[in-house]
């Protein structure tokens, strides 16, 4: 009863607009101000194109563009699998033995301070010019805060809930799966929102080092023949494609988690305005 | 399917434990007594150590010395033998209402289909009728406290160790839940062992009161009620309630003789 009042809430219209207009119309405001500068200060397009240039450059190189588009999508989800698969086994591994948590934990953070673009050069010296050295850039950039996140969510169960279970004759298999995998899920999420962020910018660099399709490609290729207005479509594709990974992440999570959308006692109390 | 209600012993209970390095005892010769399908009660100041008692009895910790017993026979592995509900209701929020309180019955592995069906009957008994599918997180604190209060006694333990159930609550909530645990708990039959620090509560409730002392704890009342059940509110107002009450204030004031005669 409860949770489709809430899911009625959350599609209201109203809230959506008054969550989403703001930045678009900051957005809009930019790009007018981009668009006129270009035309005032009378730019030349190779070193700034304006947004309508780039727009028409999009347009011209979209046959172009959509097998690049797919190979740096099939990059990133690959890599980003990889990622989850990895950080959640190591999350777990930390969580049930306290030795290895000893000796895994500060190994991961130092494994973060290892530039990753240095890495490339080398994998794809190991991996050669395959999909292979883009992926594990992607799953180095991803599986960091996963990991992180997943391992503080396992071990934040609440103690006495824990003992609860215990008085109620629970296996420790029984409590894990229970109480503390279900505890831990919003947190990975965290993790998960933060890593889809990289991901994209992972298999870009890993583009970059050696491959023959992709974005990252297109926009190397566009810079040494000063395309800057292709520079500019790439950015912009690589940015939509975060966006939209996030807007997937942020979807699976609603409605992985209803209970963590359920606010208390779900009645909204507003002041009426404009009556008087 | 349900498990018989017991009778529940404590024998010559104590535990200490270590505070900073400094042993500390809290439970010092605990005796007290739950006859099968009884309601007793366990009345003493803040930090005296009660839930640490009801700890023990659950299978949580255990003791230094002395025993637990079940129907007479000292019962080592309690853990999965009674129904505990600690002060908070603990319910998972990520389980609606109906998942959380057929816990119980799935750790026990027992057929889902039949615990549902169960559970489900048992909802409007528990003021939860159209609620089996919302989130703890919707719920006021007294239907929370009713969802833990199902989900323990779907536990089917035959013993119930409440840990202050209506603590948390405000007065009238609470008053309307101690007539509704009366009718539930005489509709089950199964003992209680109930911890309060408020005297009506104590005694509108209970079969047998027991005052603890301050921390180390020791029983300095055993108090029979022998008000007719059921019981309605007004029984608190008769002169023989008052009379009870006036020896559980007087024992929690420390006035009541020293059975065992050592100093306080």
């Amino acid at each position: 009863m409860n949770s489709t009042t809430q899911q009625k809430r959350s599609a209201d219209p109203r809230r959506l607009w008054s969550a989403y207009a703001p930045p678009a119309a900051l957005l809009v405001l930019f790009i007018l101000a981009w668009q006129c500068a270009t035309w005032l200060w009378q730019i030349e397009s190779y070193l700034l194109p304006s947004p309508a240039d780039v727009l028409r450059a999009g347009v011209e190189a979209r046959g172009l563009l959509s097998n690049h588009v797919q190979q740096t999508l099939r990059e990133t989800l690959l890599g980003f699998g990889l990622a989850l698969l990895v950080g959640v086994v190591l999350a777990v591994t930390i969580d049930l033995s306290a030795f290895l948590r000893k000796a895994l934990y500060p190994l991961l953070v130092i494994s973060q301070t290892v530039p990753i673009m240095t890495l490339a050069p080398l994998l794809v010296i190991w991996l050669g010019y395959t999909i292979w050295p883009k992926i594990i850039v992607v799953a180095l950039m991803c599986f960091f805060p996963i990991v992180v996140t997943t391992v503080d969510g396992l071990s934040s169960a609440d103690p006495e809930m824990l003992a609860l279970l215990q008085s109620m004759g629970a296996t420790r298999r029984q409590v894990f799966r229970i109480v503390r995998v279900p505890g831990a899920i919003p947190a990975l999420f965290s993790g998960i929102r933060i890593a889809v962020t990289y991901s994209v910018v992972g298999a870009i660099i890993g583009e970059w080092v050696g491959a023959s399709q992709g974005l990252g490609v297109f926009m190397l290729r566009a810079a040494n023949s000063f395309r800057t207005d292709w520079v500019f479509v790439a950015i912009a594709l690589c940015s939509l494609l975060s966006i939209l990974l996030f807007t997937v992440v942020s979807v699976a999570e609603r409605l992985a988690l209803p209970w963590y959308y359920t606010s208390t006692r779900a009645e909204r109390w507003e002041e009426i305005e404009g009556e008087a | 399917m349900s498990q018989a209600a017991c009778t529940v012993e404590v024998s010559d209970l104590i535990k200490a434990f270590r505070v900073n390095g400094q042993p500390l005892r809290v439970l010092d010769g605990v005796n007290l007594r739950a006859d099968r399908g009884t309601f007793v009660t366990l009345i003493g100041p803040s930090g005296c150590g009660k839930s640490t008692l009801l700890n023990i009895v659950a299978g949580l910790q255990h003791p230094d010395q002395g025993q637990i017993l079940f129907d007479g026979v000292a019962t080592g592995d309690r853990l999965g033998r009674v129904g505990l509900m600690p002060q908070r209701d603990l319910l998972l929020p990520w389980r609606t209402v109906l998942g959380n309180a057929l816990l119980g019955p799935e750790l026990h592995g027992e057929d889902p289909e039949a615990a549902r069906r169960d559970a489900l009957s048992l909802l409007p008994l528990f003021g939860l009728q159209g609620f089996a599918d919302s989130y703890p997180a919707a719920l006021s604190g007294g239907m929370r406290q009713r969802a833990a209060l199902l989900r323990t006694f779907l536990c089917r333990q035959g013993v119930l160790l409440l840990d202050e159930p209506f603590g948390a609550l405000d007065a009238l909530s609470r008053s309307g839940l101690q007539e509704w645990l009366l009718r539930v708990w005489q509709q089950f039959g199964y003992t209680v062992l109930f911890i309060t620090h408020d005297v009506e509560e104590a005694l509108f409730l209970s079969d047998r009161v027991y005052v603890l002392t301050e921390r180390p704890a020791r029983v300095c009342l055993e108090l029979d009620v022998p008000l007719s059940r059921p019981r309605e509110r007004a029984i608190t107002l008769l002169p023989e309630f008052a009379l009870l009450k006036q020896q559980v204030l007087a024992a929690l004031a420390g006035t009541c003789p020293d059975e065992t005669g050592r100093p306080r």
